[in-house]
Formats: C-alpha cells, sequence, structure tokens
C-alpha cells in the first residue's frame, strides 16, 4: 500500500502530440481515485505512466515516496486490470492468477493460498480449472481483478474494466469493485469515462479535459461546486442547463440575472457577495435539470416561478423530463410524473437558484 | 380471393425454394465432379509408385498385362533398400540435416518475428518487410554464389553445408508467418505480463509461443519440408554417397548410367515419403489453421 503522487507529468508521443500537458496529482494511501474525461483527453496515457508501460516526457512520479520514473512495471509492485481483460488465453484460471507469484518465485502453497483467497472474495471458486475462453465476460473481468488481487500490489490500476460488458453486469460489477476495496484497501487508480462509474466507486474524482486535469474533488464537492463550466457540464446526468445571462440590478437593491426579455430571475442575496463584481457583464447561467422542477405555491428562499413553453415530454417512470427552448438554448427540467405537461402548453416550473452557478463565458471558469 | 393470393404465394415459395435447392444440387455435384478429377490426379502417381514398388525387376522388364497390377506382389525392393547400408546413410543423413535446419530455423525466425512484432526498434517495419522480400528470391538464382560461399567455408561435398543453407530458404517465410501469428495477440497480453514480472525473454516463452502454437506448427511443416524434399542445393553441393541425402541419394545410386532400377527407385521414393506424411497427418488441422491465421493477420 502506498501513496502516489504526479508531478508535472508530460506525456508526447512521437509525432508531436500532447496527450498529457503536465499534471500534478496527489493521492493518499488506501484512496479510490477515478479519473474521468472524454474520449482522448489523457487518461489512459497517465494511467499507463504510472504502471510504467509508457515513458514521461518530462516530471515525476512517485509511488510510495520514491520516484518511479526509470523503475520498469513489474519493480513498481503495481497490477492493472485491462479493459479487454488481457487473460492469458492458454492457462487455467488458476495459472492466471498465479502467473504473477510464479514468476516471484513464490512457495507453491502460499500462491495456492492466495489464490483461493482472492476467488472466495471474487466468487470463482467454481471455475479454477477453466480456460478464459470458457467464461463469460464478467467472469473474465473477475478473474483479471483476481489477478490484481493475488499479487497485493502497492497500487491497482483500472483502464475501464466495465466499459466491455452490458449494463446490467456494469453495475453489478461495479458494486463488486467497491466491495474488494473495501475488503482490501489497497490504492487504486481507476479510469473510465462513464460519470456515474466515478461518481459511485470514487473517494475523489479527477476531471481530465484535454491533457490538463479540470478539478479534483470529492464527487459531492463536483456536483455543488464545479470549478468549470466543462466540469459543471461533465458530471450529472441530464447535463447541467447552459443559459447566455446577464447580471443586473434587481428588485429591492438586489441582484437578478437576465436571460431573456422576459425571464429574468433574482439571484439569492446569500449569493450578492459573489456576483457583485460582475453586474452589467455577459455571463451564462448553469443550472441543473433537477434543480428545475414543477412550480409549488409554498415556495422556499431562493425559489422563483418561471414559465417556459414545453417542446418535449419524456416520462420516466419515477420522475418525467420535460425540454424547454429558451432563446435558442436547450433547456431541461426533472419534474413529477404527476405533474401536467403537454407540448405546446406553457408549463410553470419552480428554479431553485441556491443551487445556481455563474461562469465566465470566455474561460468557463465558475465564479 | 384471398385464397389465391395465399396460393400464388405458397407457389411462389415453392419455386423459390425448388430453385434453391436445385442450385444446392448443382453445386454439389460441381464440387463432386471438380474434386474427383483432383483426386484422381493426385493419386495416380503415388498409385503407380505403390504398384511399381511392389514389382520384381523381372515382372517390371516383362511388361505383360496391364502396367498399373501387380502380379507377383514381393516386398524384394524394400528389404534390399532396408539393409543397403548407402540407403540408410542417405536417410540418417536427410534426417540429421532436417532435425536441424527445423531447430535452426525455428529458434532464428521465432526470436526475429517477436523482436521486429514486438520491440519497436528503429527500423523495425524496414526490416520486416525486406525479410519478406529476400523470401521472394529463386533458390535457383542464389546457388551459385552460395556456392563460393560454401567452398571458401570448406563444406562443398558436406551435408553441413545444408544446415548452413537451407535455413537461409525457410527462415525468412517462417518469420513472415509468425510476425503475423504475433501481431494478432493483443497488446495487452504482453504489458500484462510485463507487470507481471516477466522479463521479455519469459513473456516469449510463456506467453508468446504457447498462445501461438499453430503458428509454430505451420512455420515448422514449411522448413520440414524445405529441408527434406530440397532437391536443387544437394544436387550441386554434394557427391559422395557418404555425404548425400536422400533426394539425391536415391537417384544418383539407384540409376547406374541408363539402367533405371525402377522398383527400387519407387520403394525409395514411397519410404522417403514416409516421414512427411505422417507429420502431415498428425499436424493437418494446425497447419490449415495456421496458414489461414497468418495470411490474413500478416
Ligand atoms: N501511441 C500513441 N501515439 C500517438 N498518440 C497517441 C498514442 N496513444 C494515444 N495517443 C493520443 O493521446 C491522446 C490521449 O490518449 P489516451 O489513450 O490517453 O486517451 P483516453 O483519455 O484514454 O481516451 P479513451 O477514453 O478513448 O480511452 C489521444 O489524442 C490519442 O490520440
Ligand atoms: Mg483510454
Amino acid at each position: 500500500m502506498a501513496e502516489v503522487s504526479v508531478r508535472k507529468v508530460v506525456k508526447e508521443y512521437e509525432g508531436g502530440v500532447q496527450a498529457v500537458k503536465g499534471i500534478d496529482l496527489d493521492i493518499a494511501d488506501h484512496e479510490f481515485v477515478v479519473l474521468v474525461g472524454p474520449s482522448g483527453c489523457g487518461k489512459s496515457t497517465t494511467l499507463r505512466m504510472i504502471a510504467g508501460l509508457e515513458e514521461i516526457t518530462s516530471g515525476e512520479i512517485w509511488i510510495g515516496g520514491d520516484v518511479v520514473n526509470d523503475v520498469p512495471p513489474r519493480d513498481r509492485d503495481i497490477a492493472m486490470v485491462f479493459q479487454n481483460y488481457a487473460l492469458y488465453p492458454h492457462m487455467s484460471v488458476f495459472d492466471n492468477m498465479a502467473f504473477g507469484l510464479k514468476l516471484r518465485k513464490f512457495p507453491k502453497d502460499e500462491i495456492k493460498r492466495r489464490v483461493d483467497d482472492a476467488a472466495r472474495i471474487l466468487d470463482i471458486v467454481p471455475l479454477l480449472d477453466r480456460k478464459p475462453r470458457a467464461l463469460s465476460g464478467g467472469q473474465r473481468q473477475r478473474v483479471a481483478m483476481g489477478r490484481a488481487i493475488v499479487r497485493n500490489p502497492k497500487v491497482f490500476l483500472f483502464d475501464e474494466p466495465l466499459s466491455n460488458l452490458d449494463a446490467k453486469l456494469r453495475v453489478q460489477m461495479r458494486t463488486e469493485i467497491k466491495k474488494v476495496h473495501q475488503a482490501i484497501p489497497t490504492t487504486t487508480v481507476y479510469v473510465t469515462h462513464d460519470q456515474i462509474e466515478a461518481m459511485t466507486l470514487a473517494d475523489r474524482v479527477v476531471v481530465m479535459n484535454g491533457g490538463v486535469i479540470e478539478q479534483v474533488g470529492t464527487p459531492q464537492q463536483l456536483y455543488h461546486n464545479p470549478a468549470t463550466r466543462f466540469v459543471a457540464g461533465f458530471i450529472g446526468s441530464p447535463a447541467m442547463n447552459f443559459l447566455p445571462c446577464r447580471v443586473q440590478d434587481g428588485a429591492n437593491g438586489g441582484l437578478a440575472v437576465r436571460i431573456t426579455d422576459s425571464i429574468i430571475v433574482p439571484i439569492p442575496p446569500a449569493r450578492a457577495d459573489r456576483y457583485g463584481a460582475y453586474k452589467g457583464k455577459e455571463m451564462v447561467l448553469g443550472i441543473r435539470p433537477e434543480h428545475l422542477f414543477e412550480h409549488h405555491d409554498q415556495g422556499k428562499p431562493g425559489w422563483t416561478r418561471v414559465d417556459l413553453p414545453v417542446d418535449v415530454v419524456e416520462p420516466m417512470g419515477m420522475e418525467t423530463m420535460v425540454h424547454f427552448f429558451v432563446d435558442g438554448s436547450p433547456v431541461c427540467a426533472r419534474i413529477d410524473p404527476a405533474t401536467h405537461a403537454a407540448p405546446g402548453e406553457m408549463l410553470p416550473l419552480t428554479a431553485d437558484l441556491n443551487q445556481m452557478h455563474l461562469m465566465l463565458p470566455d474561460t468557463g471558469r465558475v465564479v | 380471393m384471398s385464397a389465391s393470393v395465399a396460393d400464388r404465394r405458397n407457389a411462389i415459395a415453392a419455386k423459390r425454394g425448388n430453385s434453391l435447392r436445385n442450385q444446392r444440387l448443382w453445386a454439389l455435384w460441381g464440387s463432386y465432379i471438380a474434386l474427383g478429377i483432383f483426386v484422381v490426379m493426385f493419386l495416380v502417381p503415388p498409385f503407380y509408385t505403390l504398384m511399381t514398388s511392389l514389382k520384381s525387376s523381372a515382372e517390371i522388364s516383362a511388361q505383360v498385362g496391364s502396367p498399373w497390377l501387380v502380379r507377383h506382389p514381393t516386398l524384394e525392393n524394400f528389404w534390399y533398400l532396408i539393409t543397403y547400408p548407402n540407403f540408410q546413410r542417405y536417410y540418417l543423413n536427410s534426417v540429421i540435416v532436417t532435425i536441424l535446419t527445423v531447430s535452426v530455423s525455428m529458434v532464428i525466425s521465432v526470436l526475429a518475428a517477436f523482436s521486429l512484432s514486438r520491440m519497436g526498434f528503429w527500423g523495425s517495419q524496414t526490416l520486416s518487410t525486406s525479410v519478406f522480400l529476400t523470401y521472394l528470391v529463386p533458390p535457383s538464382l542464389l546457388f551459385i554464389p552460395l556456392f563460393q560461399i560454401i567452398g571458401q567455408l570448406g563444406l562443398i561435398n558436406n551435408f553441413w553445408c545444408l544446415v548452413i543453407l537451407y535455413p537461409t530458404l525457410a527462415v525468412p517465410f517462417c518469420t513472415w508467418i509468425m510476425i503475423g501469428y504475433f501481431s494478432s495477440i493483443p497488446k495487452e497480453l504482453d504489458e500484462a505480463a510485463l507487470i507481471d514480472g516477466a522479463g521479455y525473454l519469459q513473456m516469449l516463452w510463456k506467453i508468446f509461443i504457447p498462445v501461438a502454437m499453430p503458428g509454430i506448427i505451420a512455420a515448422t511443416i514449411f522448413a520440414f519440408t524445405v529441408s527434406w524434399g530440397a532437391f536443387l542445393y544437394p544436387l550441386a553441393y554434394l557427391y559422395t554417397s557418404n555425404q548425400m541425402v536422400l533426394t539425391v541419394g536415391i537417384i544418383s545410386d539407384l540409376i547406374r548410367g541408363d539402367v533405371f532400377q525402377w522398383g527400387k527407385i519407387m520403394a525409395a521414393c514411397l519410404l522417403a515419403s514416409l516421414p512427411p506424411i505422417v507429420i502431415y497427418a498428425f499436424l493437418m488441422d494446425y497447419y490449415v489453421a495456421g496458414l489461414t491465421a497468418g495470411a490474413t493477420k500478416g
């Protein structure tokens, strides 16, 4: 078990592609960190540099208090689980899991004990004699995890381990991974492009975009206090609504946000200080669909009524998604399925402005 | 009304079904006929060889009755060869040369293919292309320059020269087959092995060779065939019977001037084709799989 530090790490592939543009990241012992971001943002590259499979162009990587830049993968004491499992096709499940231990010359009974333990944790005891081709996708994924667990390494690295599984199995294996981490709290770096996977698994989530880290934080921090428009839009499903707006004077000496001539909403007094400096400026208002819901007669402080013309209604059972267009921008609201909403009609909504975000239109920074 | 529509539909379906079945029938007949012709063409010579080998010299020269049938079958030709020291010598030489050629070629080509497909060093792409290009140079063009080289090595009329020569013919193609095979092994497999603690040689030995076994068998069969059946080089480089291998030994020993000892020649051919038949029979499934996999992935 060990902490991992990534210091000013840059990766430039041959041909001049900068996949990672100088990132800093400190991962504590036992921590479960998830790297998340859109395709091509450099998540795998970062993970593979930690694993030692990819050379570091500049910067340093520390594992357990040592710089490992020039340490080959096998001496880094890490284990990795790949997206396509990468099981050795000619070996039984037992041998797949035992391979690393055999190479490290562990005694036979120790190998057997460790493999049996891991197999029990992962519920694959009956499969130990089978070859990988006789396993289902989920079972293969378990074996791949077993291969990592038996080594009892300092760090687990996962590169999109669940994306080859069907939706249902993915949810099941997600829970499984969380359980394993609770039983064996090894420092873990987990790469995924699925933000729900990131939110559910992580102690801390690292959101990457275009080779840089946009924000690091607990799932709650990322959800409630995104640092940038990118993070705000990436975390949460359906995604946050973004509306161009202008901050201006409101009623009773407060501030207001003007979205269109007819939609002007007051900024809650608690936020007046924060937004005062931006009076008169063009900004972007961000509000999540779950903070835009059916109108209630008794409001709370910070709740404001807006009426919007319904475009599309999507009942989901537990809730209903309603889509609107406001001045050309799509807006989604999450309403109680009992509320009547029909396309073409005006729907009275409540906007919970305690949960609003304002960001700069050029840099996307949340203020 | 609706009944007649249904009838018509049925009629169309029946017709279509019929024509499909007819086409299938024709295809079957066609392939049986084509295959039959091939089988006959390929099996007539071995059959004739077998018949001739079972005849005594007297029966062959008598030329009575159908040449396709044996009237007094005898194993005297086989017995003669088995107890003939020269023939034993040729056989032994062939076996030695082939075993060494196959081993040398396979070691070289597996190592070469592994490094060319996996280590990605500077120029590895060009190198793997040129390895294949050397395979396209006809061996008959090479045997004069090679004669000089072998001469300088002092190995003329020494069957060990074949152990040097044959790998030059077998290695390019074997390497090419193995590159195709190794390239089809996903990169993550090496990476998993690297992380598990394997070095490059362990990775090759414990992962690549077992996973690419069909390819290795295909390459082995190829190297075997090159070595066992080669005629031109031994004919050019060997001239005393203690150094000869089967292919040249048979014709130089059993054809004396213009006397062809047909029965013995045919028996010798049959005995010489025994090892390939046995090896092919055991490894045929792998061989076919190996050729196709190598072809699409290479
Ligand atoms: N071997 C390579 N040579 C050159 N460029 C590469 C190489 N591997 C990756 N890249 C580039 O580096 C960037 C980051 O790649 P990376 O694989 O880290 O993305 P990722 O975040 O893992 O994406 P995904 O979610 O699709 O797996 C991409 O633009 C990619 O094209
Ligand atoms: Mg990736």
